[in-house]
C-alpha cells in the first residue's frame, strides 16, 4: 500500500510531463495547465499523507522499488526513503510547486508553448522529487542531474533569443562542474563504504572505523557539487544570469527549489560533515564571503529580477554559513522560511513585469502602490520578513543563524551581519523605486496599469501569509522543527535558551535592519534619488554595478583558453586525424593502382608469368620438399 | 655401345636440333620444314619402341594432317614474310633465362628423384600391338574414345565457322 | 629383344623429353609469329607423348599408348581451330604479331 502510494508520489508529475508534451499542443491551455498543476497537488496531498504518518510514527518509511545494481559486494536498489528531512523537503517542494503552477497558467497564457513550459515544469518537480526522495546517493544524482537539465530547459525556454541560450548554457555548465565534485565524492564514499545507502554509511561512519583523510576528500568534493547547485562562490555567476528565463521559472527553480538541493544534500550527509571539520570550516568561511559580495552586488542592481537573484545568493550563503558550523536545523529552518518569501517576492516581481509589459528596469518603475494594491501588500510582507523584522518568519531563521555564528566565530558574525544589513538596503530600495513615488515609464505602459488577475494573486497571497507566520514552526519556546528533526541529526544540535547575550544580539540585528530602511528610505523617498543610467556611472560604484568584474575574469581565464584548445582541434588537429584515417583508403589506392599494370594485355607478359608460375611450382612440389 | 644407343643417339640429335632451328630460324616456311623433320625423328622413336601402330598414326595425323595445314595457312595467307621485327632486347634475354630456368628446374628434379636401378622387366606379352590396342581402345577407353570423336566434331565446325567471312552487307 | 630400355635406359628418355619441352617453352616466348608459337606448342605436346611411350614400355602396359591416341586426338582438334582463330585474327588485324593483342590491356 505504501509502497504503491510513494510511487504515485513519485510517478505523478512525470504523467503530467509525458501528457503535456505528446498531447498538450493538441488540448486547450486551460486544460494543459490544469494537468500539469493537478499532478503537482496530487504529490501535494501524498506528502500530507505521508508526513502526517511519519510524524505519528516517529520514523521514516524505506521502500525499495527495484534491485538496481549489483556487483561483487556493492548492491544499490533504486528506493525511496521519506523520513522527516525529505518529508520536509518534499511539502514545500509540491506546496509551493502547486502555487507556482497555477501562477503559471494565468502568467504564461500569451505564450503559444505554454504546453511545453508545464511540461518541462512537471518534469522539474518529477526529478526534484526524486533528488530529495532517494535513499542513496546515486538516486539523488539521478535528480540533481534531472533537476540541471530542467533548469536549462526552462532558462532557455525563449529560445529565439540568443543571449537567453549563453544564459541557460552557463548555468547548465557550471552545474556540471558542480557534478563533477559530486561524483567525485559519491565514489570516493562507495569507495570506502562499498554502498551509498544513507541508512547504512551512517552507522559505519558514527563507528568511526573509517579513514579520515579519504573521508575529508569526499566531503569537499561533494561540497564543490553543493556550490554548483547552490551557486556559492565561485560557482555563483549562472544565478543572476538564469533570470533570463521566465519568472515562474525563478520563482521555482532558483529560489526555492533547486538551489536548496545543495543544502539538503549536505543535511543529509551531516554525519559526514560532522567527521570533518576542516571542510566545515570552510563551508562557513566560503557561505559567509558569498553572503558579502552578493549583497554588495545587489545594492545597485537596476534590474528588479536581478536584485532578487543577488539576494537569493546572499541568502544560501548565510544558509551555507548555518551548515558550515554545524547548525543543520538552523540552516533548514532559514531555508523554508526564505522559500516562502523569496518566492512571493519573485512571483511579485513576475506581477509587476507582467502589468508593464515586459519592463524590468526599476528606473522606468515608480508609484505602482495606486495601482497594483495587492502585489505591493504582499511583497511588503515578503520584504519585511526578509530583512528579518519581528515577528516576520525572516526574523527568526536569520537570528538564530547570527546567534550561531556569534557562538562560534565573532567574525563570521560580523560579516554576516553587514550582510543583513545590506540586505535589508537593497530590498526595500527596490520597494522604493517600485512601489512609492510616481510613475516613471511611459504613458502608454501607465494608461495599461492594472492589478493582475486572481490566479496571480492567489498564490501571492498565500506565500505572504506564509512568509508572515512561518516562523512558528521554530519559535525559540516550541522548537517544532528541532525536535522533529532529530532523528535525522546526528551530532549534538543547538538549544538556544534564550538569555540577555541572545536577547542582545537580536536588538543588534533589529537595529541594524530599521538603520538600514531609514537610510534607504532618506536617500530614495526624500531625496528623490533615482539610479543613474547605465553610461554615467563611476569608479566604484562601476566595479560593483559590473559586478565585480568576475564574469569577465572567468573568461579571460578560462573561456578563452578552452575556446582556443577547441580552435586548434577543429583546424589543426582534426585534419591531421583525418589524413591518417584516409591515408588508409589512399595505400589501398596506391597498392591496386600499382596491381592494375600487370594488366598489361600483352600476351607475351602472360606467356612469361605462366612459365615462371609453372617453375615456381615445380620447383616448391620436387625441389623444396 | 650397342647399335640401338647409337641409333638412340643418332634420333635425339636430329629430333633436338630440328626442334631448335624450327624456333631459331626466320622464315616460317622453313620453320614448318624442320617441323616435319622433328615429327618423322619422333617416329623412329616409336618404331625404336616396337609401337608400330603408334608411329604410323603419328606419322599420319602430325606429318600428314598437322603440318600440312600449318602449311597452308603460311602459303595461303602469304605468312612467309621476313618482316617480323624482332622483340625488345629485354624480352629475348628474358626468354633466355627462363629457359636456363626451367631447364635447369625439370632436369634437377628428375635427377633428385630415385632413379630406379636394375633390370627393367620383360614379361613377354604382347602389350602394344594393333590386336591389343584396338581391345583396350573399344572396352575399357570406350567413353574417352566416343568423347575423342565428338571433340573432333566439334573442332570441326568449329573451324568452319570461325573462318567464315563476315556477310559483307553493313 | 627384351626391353628395349635395358640398352638405352629411362633417364635418356626423361632427359630428352625434358629438353624437348624446355625447347617448345622457349620457343614461345621468344618469337613474336603466331605460327612459331603454334608450333612450339607443338612440340611441347610431342615431348610429352615420347614420355608416355618410354613409360608405357618401362611398365609394359598399352594405357600409355592409349593415352598417345588422345592426345594426339586433341592436338589435332587444337591446331584447327587454332589456325581458325589465327585466320580471323589475320582478316580483323592485318598482322599475326601477338603483340598486337592488347586491347585487353587494363
Amino acid at each position: 500500500m505504501e509502497k504503491n502510494l510513494a510511487l504515485i508520489l513519485l510517478i505523478s508529475p512525470f504523467i503530467g510531463f509525458l501528457f503535456n508534451i505528446f498531447f498538450g499542443k493538441k488540448v486547450s491551455k486551460g486544460l494543459s495547465g490544469a494537468i500539469g498543476t493537478m499532478t503537482v497537488i496530487v504529490s501535494f496531498l501524498l506528502s500530507i499523507f505521508f508526513f502526517a504518518q511519519v510524524n505519528q510514527n516517529g520514523k521514516g518509511i524505506e521502500v525499495s522499488l527495484f534491485e538496481w545494481i549489483q556487483v561483487s559486494n556493492f548492491k544499490l536498489d533504486f528506493g525511496i526513503l521519506l523520513d522527516q528531512l525529505s518529508i520536509l523537503w518534499l511539502l514545500f517542494v509540491t506546496g509551493i510547486g502547486s502555487l507556482i503552477h497555477l501562477y503559471s497558467i494565468s502568467y504564461m497564457h500569451d505564450d503559444e508553448n505554454i504546453h511545453k513550459f508545464f511540461a518541462y515544469l512537471n518534469l522539474f518537480i518529477f526529478f526534484m522529487i526524486t533528488l530529495v526522495v532517494g535513499n542513496n546517493l546515486l538516486v539523488m544524482f539521478i535528480g540533481w542531474e534531472g533537476v540541471g537539465l530542467c533548469s536549462y530547459l526552462l532558462i532557455g525556454f525563449w529560445y529565439k533569443n540568443q543571449p537567453y541560450n549563453d544564459a541557460a548554457k552557463k548555468a547548465f555548465i557550471m552545474n556540471r562542474i558542480g557534478d563533477l565534485g559530486f561524483l567525485v565524492g559519491t565514489f570516493i564514499i562507495a569507495y570506502v563504504f562499498s554502498t551509498l545507502n544513507y541508512t547504512e554509511i551512517q552507522p559505519l561512519i558514527i563507528d568511526g572505523k573509517t579513514n579520515s583523510s579519504l573521508l575529508g576528500v569526499a566531503a569537499l568534493s561533494l561540497f564543490i557539487g553543493a556550490c554548483g547547485k547552490s551557486a556559492q562562490l565561485p560557482l555563483y555567476t549562472w544565478l543572476p544570469d538564469a533570470m533570463a528565463g521566465p519568472t515562474p521559472v525563478s520563482a521555482l527553480i532558483h529560489a526555492a527549489t533547486m538551489v536548496t538541493a545543495g543544502i539538503f544534500m549536505i543535511t543529509r550527509m551531516n554525519f559526514l560533515f560532522d567527521i570533518t571539520p576542516e571542510v566545515q570550516n570552510l563551508i562557513a568561511i566560503i557561505g559567509a564571503v558569498t553572503s558579502l559580495v552578493a549583497a554588495s552586488i545587489g545594492l545597485l542592481q537596476n534590474d528588479i529580477k536581478k536584485v532578487l537573484a543577488y539576494s537569493t545568493v546572499s541568502q544560501l550563503g548565510l544558509m551555507f554559513l548555518a551548515l558550515g558550523l554545524g547548525a543543520y536545523n538552523v540552516a533548514v529552518f532559514h531555508v523554508i522560511t526564505h522559500a516562502f518569501f523569496k518566492a512571493c517576492l519573485f512571483l511579485g516581481s513576475g506581477s509587476v513585469i507582467h502589468a508593464l509589459h515586459g519592463e524590468q528596469d526599476m528606473r522606468n518603475m515608480g508609484g505602482l502602490r495606486k495601482y497594483m494594491p495587492i502585489t505591493f501588500w504582499t511583497m511588503m510582507i515578503s520584504t519585511l520578513a526578509i530583512s528579518g523584522i519581528f515577528p516576520f518568519a525572516g526574523f527568526w531563521s536569520k537570528d538564530e543563524i547570527l546567534m550561531v555564528a556569534f557562538e562560534h566565530n565573532t567574525a563570521l558574525w560580523v560579516v554576516a551581519s553587514i550582510a543583513s544589513i545590506m540586505t535589508a538596503f537593497y530590498m526595500f530600495r527596490l520597494m522604493y523605486l517600485t512601489f512609492f513615488k510616481e510613475f516613471r515609464g511611459t504613458e502608454t505602459q501607465k494608461n495599461h496599469l492594472h492589478e493582475s488577475p486572481s490566479l496571480i494573486t492567489i498564490p501571492l497571497v498565500i506565500l505572504a501569509i506564509l512568509a508572515a507566520i512561518g516562523g512558528a514552526i521554530n519559535l525559540p519556546g516550541s522548537m517544532w522543527l528541532n525536535h522533529y528533526l532529530e532523528p535525522i541529526l546526528v551530532g549534538k544540535h543547538e538549544v538556544h535558551i534564550l538569555g540577555t547575550q541572545e536577547y542582545m544580539l537580536m536588538g543588534i540585528a533589529l537595529a541594524g535592519a530599521i538603520i538600514a530602511i531609514a537610510w534607504a528610505y532618506s536617500k530614495y523617498i526624500k531625496q528623490n534619488f533615482v539610479p543613474k543610467v547605465d553610461s554615467e556611472i563611476e569608479d566604484f560604484s562601476k566595479i560593483i554595478y559590473n559586478k565585480y568584474y568576475v564574469d569577465e575574469f572567468y573568461t579571460f581565464l578560462l573561456i578563452k583558453p578552452i575556446n582556443a584548445l577547441s580552435n586548434f582541434f577543429r583546424t589543426t588537429l582534426e585534419p591531421a586525424l583525418g589524413k591518417v584515417v584516409f591515408s588508409f583508403g589512399t595505400i589501398v589506392n596506391g597498392i591496386s593502382n600499382q596491381g592494375r599494370k600487370l594488366q598489361t594485355g600483352s600476351i607475351g607478359l602472360y606467356l612469361f608469368a605462366f612459365v615462371l608460375g609453372l617453375c615456381a611450382i615445380i620447383s616448391y612440389l620436387f625441389i623444396a620438399r | 655401345m650397342s647399335t640401338v644407343l647409337i641409333i638412340f643417339y643418332i634420333l635425339s640429335a636430329i629430333t633436338l636440333s630440328t626442334a631448335f632451328l624450327t624456333i631459331y630460324t626466320r622464315r616460317p616456311i622453313h620453320s614448318a620444314i624442320y617441323l616435319v623433320l622433328c615429327f618423322f625423328s619422333i617416329a623412329g622413336h616409336y618404331l625404336l619402341f616396337n609401337a608400330q601402330f603408334l608411329a604410323l598414326v603419328h606419322i599420319i595425323v602430325y606429318s600428314g594432317a598437322i603440318m600440312i595445314l600449318f602449311l597452308f595457312t603460311i602459303m595461303l595467307m602469304n605468312l612467309n614474310n621476313e618482316d617480323e621485327v624482332h622483340k625488345p632486347r629485354i624480352t629475348r634475354l628474358g626468354a633466355i633465362i627462363v629457359f636456363i630456368l626451367i631447364s635447369i628446374i625439370m632436369v634437377s628434379v628428375f635427377i633428385n628423384s630415385k632413379t630406379i636401378m636394375g633390370d627393367y622387366d620383360d614379361y613377354g606379352n604382347d602389350y602394344q600391338s594393333i590386336k591389343v590396342l584396338g581391345k583396350i581402345l573399344l572396352n575399357e577407353y570406350m567413353v574417352p574414345f566416343e568423347f575423342a570423336s565428338i571433340l573432333l566434331l566439334v573442332a570441326m565446325i568449329g573451324s568452319v565457322l570461325l573462318s567464315k567471312k563476315e556477310k559483307s552487307g553493313k | 629383344m627384351g626391353n628395349i630400355l635395358n640398352q638405352i635406359g629411362i633417364e635418356n628418355y626423361i632427359f630428352l623429353s625434358v629438353l624437348l619441352f624446355c625447347i617448345g617453352v622457349f620457343g614461345v616466348l621468344y618469337r613474336r609469329n603466331a605460327i612459331i608459337v603454334f608450333m612450339s606448342i607443338e612440340i611441347m605436346l610431342n615431348a610429352v607423348n615420347l614420355l608416355f611411350v618410354a613409360f608405357s614400355t618401362y611398365h609394359q602396359d598399352s594405357e600409355g599408348q592409349v593415352f598417345v591416341f588422345f592426345s594426339m586426338a586433341v592436338a589435332a582438334a587444337e591446331v584447327a581451330v587454332g589456325l581458325a582463330i589465327l585466320v580471323s585474327i589475320y582478316r580483323n588485324l592485318g598482322s599475326i604479331e601477338i603483340d598486337k593483342l592488347k586491347n585487353l590491356k587494363g
